[in-house]
């Protein structure tokens, strides 16, 4: 061993620790930042570790260097600024764009070496080890162009750029995506067999496959998909650490991998359903063919503004109840107005999170951190459910699906068996609400019947803005 | 490197991913998806390896500098962004009355 080797070992090897050191941080509160950091600190010694290590070995090329640089500027300048600008109400697409980046390059490293073989390495290749090459080859290319096209038709979607055709909820699209997968595997035993042309087939079928599989999912079920096609960018991160001999690429990207399948398993759980129906189950109003899925309500009281106030104002304990539509009416910094005006009159807010509200992982949790909301009031659906029969007033704001009683009651409904959060228990529910619109799912909520829910009617900003005017009228908060 | 010991890399690693992440709270959930995307994005170090050998060979050197271009918006966009996010969390108990 020369010395090359041994720094270059030596540094893969405090880089891995760092990294599984800042992901182990960036599973708890106080560390998170100081990891994030720690593993952006790792990422970048690893760069170094390599480039030392051509620099004493081979020499790195002025032409080399050329493009190493082009391509580094144009990548990091387009990821600060991206980073940079971005509202927080869009992180569930700016993280999907992001990772569909990071397949696409496994993607294209993969392509590289296949379509240019390294040429001093490629003639003492004895048959098994060339035959494993073609299938690592095959894989970062399969996966890197799934995780690729579904987070790109992910990040279409969730910009509201692209909506759910109505043949991706047949049974059509199984058809299709079997074409596809069937096609896949054709082209990757046909690339296996040294027919290096099928490698443009594997491009595109799989590339097609990613966008099959992921046009039908929407909605709800998007946190699942956001943090299953994360899982998979580690994984085609893995696979071209087989293609390039990389030891520090196949740890990083399992450890990704696995990170991202735990994530996927959560929030699999919040909803009470399998990875599998959630991939190929569709959305849920097309199983909703129960009676109980439709139906028209029966008991709907509106009310005024004006009464929403009053009866705030007359409260003790006040929760919050965030959905998707609080992010997509940008509502979030007037909600927290709204909710520092009741504290100062003494009464207690909290906001009860479900595990899936919104599009992606902890998306509530980001969008009212940027509200300034201290994280002490944000609540897990476990530990707030007991307080609803203690609790005068439940605001509901854009959510839906997950305030549904029938998940609880109703056996042949849809929703059946998903843990939902027993607002319903709370002396008065206020939904505010757009209109009477079904939800993501199109199945009836029960909550709007009951006796003790009332709606009110109009766009959640406007809403949240007309309350802060009524509060200030009745003197709340004003001390 | 043999096949078989990146094998066993790929399990080792895979097992103390399962590990080190365990129990999440909520709060973390986007930051550590973001965090670990970022990480994905060590492909990089492929994309430069690819550069380093391509001897010259315009074609690969594109295909490296864009797959290099596409893994570092990953890893420099990830990482500003998470940075983003934490900090947002961090300020929150001094802002405590």
């Amino acid at each position: 061993m020369n010395l090359p080797v041994i720094i270059k070992f030596v540094i893969d090897l405090l880089a891995v620790l760092l990294l599984a050191l800042g992901i182990k941080g960036l599973s708890k509160v106080k560390s998170a930042r100081d990891a994030n950091r720690l593993a952006a600190f790792a990422m970048s010694l690893s760069v170094v570790g390599l480039l030392s290590y051509y620099l004493g070995t081979s020499g790195i090329a002025i032409q080399s260097w050329i493009w190493i640089i082009i391509g580094s500027i144009i990548g990091s300048l387009l990821g600060a600024i991206l980073a940079k600008k971005v509202p927080m109400t869009s992180m569930p697409e700016t993280v999907a764009l992001f990772n569909g980046c990071g397949g696409m390059s496994s993607l294209l490293v993969a392509l590289g070496v296949a379509i240019f073989p390294f040429s001093n390495s490629v003639e003492n290749l004895d048959f098994f080890k060339s035959l494993i090459n073609e299938v690592s080859i095959s894989v970062s290319i399969f996966v890197g162009a799934i995780t690729f096209t579904g987070s790109i038709v992910a990040m279409a979607k969730l910009q509201g750029w692209l909506s759910t055709p109505g043949w991706t909820q047949s049974k059509v699209r199984h058809f299709v995506n079997i074409v596809f997968a069937v096609a896949s595997l054709i082209a990757f035993f046909d690339l296996i067999n040294g027919n290096t042309s099928s490698i443009w087939l594997l491009v595109i079928v799989s590339s097609l496959l990613g966008i099959g599989v992921t046009l039908p999912i929407g909605g709800a079920d998007m946190p699942v998909v956001i943090s299953l096609l994360n899982s998979y960018s580690g994984i085609a991160a893995a696979a071209a650490g087989f293609v390039v001999d990389s030891q520090l690429l196949i740890v990083a990207g399992a450890m990704v991998g696995a990170a991202g399948l735990i994530l996927t398993q959560v929030m699999c759980k919040g909803m009470n359903r399998s990875l599998v129906s959630v991939l190929f189950g569709g959305s849920l109003s097309a199983q909703s063919t129960s009676s109980s899925g439709s139906g028209e309500y029966t008991n709907i009281t509106s009310c005024s503004v004006e009464e929403c106030a009053l009866t705030l104002e007359a409260a003790n304990k006040v929760i919050i109840v965030p959905g998707y539509g609080l992010a997509v009416a940008q509502a979030q910094h007037t909600l927290r107005e709204v909710t520092k005006k009741l504290e100062q009159n003494g009464i207690e807010v909290v906001y009860a999170i479900h595990p899936v509200a919104g599009r992606m992982p902890g998306h509530m949790n980001v969008l009212l951190a940027e509200a300034d909301v201290p994280y002490e009031q944000l609540k897990e659906m476990d530990v707030v459910n007991p307080d609803f029969p203690a609790t005068d007033v439940v605001l509901v704001l854009g959510a839906n699906d997950v305030v549904n009683p029938q998940a609880k009651n109703d056996s042949s409904s849809p929703l059946y068996g998903m843990p939902v959060l027993d607002v319903q228990e709370a002396r008065t529910v206020f939904v505010i609400k757009r209109g009477m619109s079904a939800g993501y799912s199109g199945i009836k909520n029960d909550l709007f019947d009951l006796p003790n829910t009332s709606m009110v009617f109009g766009d959640a900003k406007k809403v949240l803005n007309d309350l802060i005017g009524e509060l200030k009228d009745l003197g709340v908060g004003e001390k | 490197m043999s096949f078989i010991s990146l094998l066993w890399v790929l399990l080792l690693g895979s097992l103390l991913g399962l590990e080190l992440i365990g129990k999440v709270p909520p709060t973390l959930h986007t930051p550590l998806m973001s965090g670990a995307n970022a990480i994905s994005g060590i492909t990089m170090l492929a994309a430069l390896t690819l550069i380093v050998k391509a001897e010259g060979n315009v074609p690969l050197l594109i295909i490296g500098s864009v797959s290099l271009g596409f893994a570092l918006f990953n890893v420099v966009g990830g990482f500003f962004v998470t940075d983003r996010m934490l900090a947002m969390f961090s300020r929150k108990p001094s802002n405590k009355k």
